[in-house]
């Protein structure tokens, strides 16, 4: 950590840190449940086992983060609560993570951006000042390499496979490239919480993004696509439709029976 | 990658020169009855060949159509530690399948070739995968039923006598072990629910009893593949037998749960020491098997959408290999230039 963040650091507020630790739990529990209605469905059996390996890594991570949350809180919350009883506007997950499993290639585009991303948010709250928050980031960048593995051998096999392949993929790319705005876009919460040294800030996080984002489409023969007007902020609560259909299907159970245990 | 010399049987397997075909099926029943193991270059007659074919892909069908009733209830599993149980679980079914498919392949059939097979509708899975998961007491119940059934049908495959099928198996029984006390679990926690989780679970014992009773194949009298199976150690009991040991050990867990199963004939017999049960309604299991139970056409569909959908995938994936092999082709070749 630098001097200057030093001598600014301040403890982040409870309800900062609630809400920036939810952001991390929902990215994480979104992608997991999009990549778990996948297994069984997949090109092949092999794709079927490596996505639910990273959809079972992410709902443990989910699960840590979404502990720690309600820890935060301090309203008594579990993860179960905190999963299945929030309506779509309390989810801060970045809207990329709710956007449809369209094809293979529109799930390896959010998968790559996405690994790209907790890469490095991982990396920088592994070093942070908050060491519950710290110890879930160590184990969670472990599975995370193995992701952005994942995700990256695809987008190159993909990219520079067949014709129809390398369509499918830059269409993807395109199609989800406006919802990568707000993964860099600072707001209060995010201030809050890279004064307190628990994360670094967001344009670092940027910066690594783009020189792995731009290698994997180098070698993918993949063209970046250019930034768009619209910013979408599913950290902000703000989402698009898709989010309240995957919640309608995850929330299901626990909305149609109240108070069960399962 | 598949070649297509793996769907044609070795030759030198066919004509051993100087021995005639009864001395060395002689020799090789000597071998399984002295209980060794057969491994994929020794000499086998062609129907044990076959046989084992038939019933490993049928095997590995079965793990990779099984991921779907309960895949289907992923999305909406009722707490987050349910649903990573249930992912890993399904997970370890395609693991089953790809582990199956490798150990037929030691018998000169490709992979390709045989999910080509399925997708045709010319090969068989089993039926019990045909019936619906209507609700998450369908998820119990499938780990404590089925996977329990499955388990009794598979640890005497331990000890068959092909040395792949048997190793894989060892290994598949364990994590279907687990798969049965999780099921059995989700079970537990239904039964000491609230009332209409207990009517779940009810309701979910009621679809799958008598499905799960099925799945031990025909009775002994009309099982076509039995005899011979059980004669080269395949098979080491028979269908009644197992259904039998089924039965009495799953009646107990029932009556633990406080469910009742749904049998009006079953009952426990001082003399025999084993349940008594009611007669399988064949009808129904024949008609399922022909392509009639309720998901066949589900589940075949789902199958060869995911296929279907997943062509261009696979071609990519080839065509980035193959460039990548003639970029490391010209770089050597470069190389070579160079020095």
């Amino acid at each position: 950590m630098s001097a200057a963040a030093t001598v600014m650091a301040t403890d982040a507020g409870a309800h900062a840190k609630f809400v920036y630790v939810l952001r991390l739990a929902d990215a994480s529990l979104i992608l997991g449940q999009q990549l778990g209605a996948l297994i069984g469905h997949s090109p092949a059996i092999e794709q079927d086992l490596g996505l639910a390996n990273i959809s079972l890594d992410l709902i443990g991570q989910a699960r840590l983060l979404l502990t720690y949350a309600g820890e935060i809180e301090g309203a008594n919350r579990d993860e179960d609560q905190l999963a299945f009883l929030r309506s779509e506007s309390e989810f801060y997950n970045p809207t990329l993570v709710e956007q449809p499993n369209t094809d293979f290639a529109f799930v390896i585009a959010r998968q790559l951006l996405m690994d790209a991303w907790q890469l490095e948010l991982y990396d920088q709250l592994a070093q942070g000042t908050d060491t519950r928050l710290a110890e879930i980031a160590a184990k969670s960048l472990k599975e995370t390499k193995y992701h952005f593995g994942y995700s990256a051998d695809w987008a190159i096999r993909l990219g520079d496979g067949t014709e129809e392949s390398h369509q499918r993929m830059q269409r993807a790319l395109d199609a989800l490239w406006p919802y990568t705005y707000e993964l860099f876009d600072p707001d209060e919460i995010d201030l809050e919480i890279s004064r307190a040294g628990i994360a670094g800030d967001l344009s670092s996080v940027r910066q690594n993004w783009d020189r792995r984002v731009n290698e994997v489409l180098e070698q993918a023969t993949l063209k970046r696509p250019e930034n768009r007007f619209y910013s979408w902020y599913g950290k902000r609560g703000q989402h698009s439709e898709h989010l309240g259909r995957v919640l309608a299907e995850m929330q299901y159970l626990q909305r149609t029976y109240p108070g069960a245990q399962w | 990658m598949y070649t297509q010399a793996l769907d044609q049987l070795s030759k030198e397997h066919e004509h051993t020169p100087q021995i005639d075909e009864g001395e060395l099926n002689a020799r090789f029943q000597q071998r399984i009855d002295n209980e060794e193991r057969i491994e994929p270059k020794d000499w086998m007659p062609d129907a044990y060949r076959l046989t084992l074919i038939r019933q490993i892909s049928q095997h590995a069908h079965s793990e990779v159509v099984g991921m779907l009733p309960e895949g289907n209830w992923i999305t909406r599993a009722p707490t987050l530690k349910r649903k990573a149980i249930l992912i890993a679980k399904v997970q370890d079914e395609g693991g089953h399948g790809a582990y199956l498919y490798s150990a037929a392949e030691t018998l000169g059939v490709s992979r390709e070739h045989l999910i080509g097979q399925l997708l045709a509708g010319s090969a068989k899975y089993s039926s019990i995968f045909n019936y619906p998961t209507l609700t998450w007491a369908d998820v119990g119940a499938i780990g404590w039923l089925v996977d329990g059934a499955a388990i009794m049908n598979q640890i005497p495959l331990c000890r068959c006598s092909y040395g792949p099928y048997a190793r894989a198996m060892v290994r598949i029984c364990k994590e279907e072990s687990f798969h049965q006390r999780q099921g059995y679990e989700i079970m537990i926690t239904l039964a000491r629910g609230t009332p209409e989780q207990k009517r779940m679970a009810q309701e979910a014992l009621n679809r799958w009893w008598w499905p799960a009773l099925m799945m031990f194949g025909p009775s002994d009298a009309d099982s076509k593949h039995s005899a011979q199976s059980m004669r080269w150690k395949i098979k080491r009991f028979s269908n009644d037998e197992l259904r039998q040991k089924f039965v009495d050990f799953t009646v107990p867990q029932a009556e633990y749960l406080g469910l009742t199963i749904p049998d009006p004939d079953l009952r426990w017999d001082e003399e025999t020491q084993h349940y008594r049960f009611g007669e399988i309604n064949w009808t129904e299991f024949q008609e399922v098997l022909k392509g009639n139970g309720p998901c066949n056409r589900d589940r075949m569909a789902a199958r060869r959408r995911a296929h279907e959908e997943g062509r261009w995938v696979r071609e990519a994936a080839q065509a980035y290999a193959e460039k990548q092999r003639k970029r490391a082709a010209d770089n050597s070749l470069k190389v070579e230039v160079v020095s």
